[in-house]
């Protein structure tokens, strides 16, 4: 016994060292797997109010891009509307199919909202955005995040006012997509290089793929709505050993120039993940 | 002004700067992450112990990795540079004279070979051990770990080199008197 305690004694250091190794190490592990670590929520709350008196500053300089980017936004939800169509011809009659709003309320299955974006970076492996609004406000985890061009990330982490969002551009990140013109499915991710650029893995080789296609959000990404910009083909290799294509994606969004963002909450996402959970214990 | 009341500051203007400053610059290559915030660590008095010194370390690195939305990987490789650094000074100066007649490590106490060689080793093992853990989580190839080892190095080298020009901090030569 005395020994024992000589041992710690005369390795004290070299023991707290490897305490506080496995500590923080343990958190780091922990939190790429369930993105939840030891005071997350206090410490964003902390680094959120330091975020937003600097972003009071910052948001002069990007009032520009962000303007531009919802006049964009504008613009494509302009050329939408019904009054745009005008066939010469009066016998043909244009109809907007669909009921009244109010009928369809009970339909809808992605609620929105809007936040501001207060702080964030491009340069690491795993880039964050901290949104202002948080479960006070009604964000929850797993909620998509849109920008004015396209998609942006998902919600990981949330505290009382604050909320952080995993960008695309995340080595975690996955999201699946679709060709607009084909419909034909893919996963994206990010590669870690560049970040203008993000990676489609998984479609196949059979699909006829041209620079400039659009890929959007697919039916099957339960957390995104489907049919958001996702970015546009910039080139594409043909590995000879496997069946797929791999497509770099130029994004729409310019993730360092982001300032307003909506969050999409799918209301039915509870009952979809159930249901699937249910069907992956019969088959096991 | 004492020393814990510099040290307290200079804790707040590293993880500012870090944060706010070298993490907004747009990315200029894969391999190049601007690192200075570290030199807070090597910056610290002699007189604080093994242990404190592993302790302040833990707390500064956590405190960048809820700024960076990373809990625990600056701070694994803050805690690594603080228990080597003791061994590191204790090799590279003098017992007798400089340690107990400066506050803490810099260019005027040590001399330009034995800091430069202090700084470059530490801001070596830092970032080796923080790639290598990001590697961990990403895979890559082999080349990306040691290019992004070097380049960051490099790059953290001449910021260091930089802040140490601009701030040049004149220890007082601690006498029996005071």
């Amino acid at each position: 016994m005395r020994n024992i305690f000589l041992f710690i004694r005369r390795y004290f250091n070299f023991l707290f060292f490897l305490a506080l190794q496995v500590l923080a190490l343990s958190f780091l592990f922990r939190y790429n797997k369930f993105h939840e670590a030891a005071f997350m929520g206090v410490a964003s709350e902390v680094t959120g109010r330091i975020n937003a008196r600097y972003n009071n500053v910052e948001y002069y300089f990007k009032l520009k891009k962000a303007n531009e980017a919802l006049v964009q936004e504008n613009l494509r939800l302009r050329e939408q509307l019904r009054s745009n169509y005008q066939p010469a011809d009066t016998a043909v009659q244009l109809v907007v199919d669909s009921i009244r709003v109010d009928s369809l309320l009970r339909f809808q299955k992605y609620h929105y909202m809007e936040a501001m974006v207060v702080g964030g970076f491009v340069t690491t492996q795993t880039n964050f955005y901290t949104i202002h609004r948080g479960s006070d406000q009604g964000v929850k985890v797993d909620m998509a995040v849109i920008g004015p061009s396209g998609i942006v990330g998902r919600v990981v982490n949330v505290s009382a006012n604050f909320a952080t969002v995993m960008s695309v551009l995340s080595r975690q990140f996955r999201v699946d997509a679709k060709l607009k013109n084909s419909g034909e499915r893919g996963t994206v991710g990010w590669d870690g290089v560049d970040p203008h650029y993000v990676q489609m893995r998984n479609v196949s080789k059979s699909v006829e793929v041209k620079r400039g296609d659009t890929i959007m959000t697919s039916e099957l990404s339960s957390i995104f709505p489907p049919n958001i910009l996702i970015g546009t083909v910039d080139t594409f290799y043909t590995d000879p050993s496997s069946n797929f294509h791999t497509l770099k994606l130029k994004t729409t969004t310019n993730f360092s120039t982001v300032q307003y963002v909506y969050l999409a909450q799918n209301s039915q996402l509870e009952e979809q993940k159930l249901l699937e959970a249910a069907t992956k214990k019969t088959n096991e | 002004m004492s020393d814990l009341l510099k040290n307290l500051i200079r804790f707040a203007v590293f993880i500012l700067v870090q944060v706010f400053i070298l993490h907004k610059i747009p990315p200029l290559h894969r391999f190049v992450v601007p690192y200075l915030y570290f030199l807070y660590i090597i910056w610290l008095p002699f007189s604080v112990g093994r242990t404190w010194l592993m302790v302040i370390a833990f707390v500064f690195g956590l405190t960048l990795d809820y700024f960076l939305g990373t809990p625990g990987l600056h701070a694994a490789a803050c805690v690594l540079i603080a228990y080597v650094r003791p061994f590191l000074v204790n090799m590279l100066i003098r017992q007798e004279t400089t340690e107990q007649s400066y506050g803490s490590p810099s260019i005027h106490s040590m001399g330009w070979a034995p800091y430069g060689l202090l700084v470059f080793v530490l801001t070596f093992l830092h970032h080796s051990y923080l790639v290598l853990l990001e590697w961990l989580q990403f895979p890559g190839s082999f080349f990306y770990f040691i290019g992004k080892v070097l380049a960051s190095t490099a790059v953290s080298m001449g910021l260091i080199l930089v802040t140490e020009l601009l701030f040049y901090r004149k220890e007082r030569y601690r006498t029996n008197a005071a």
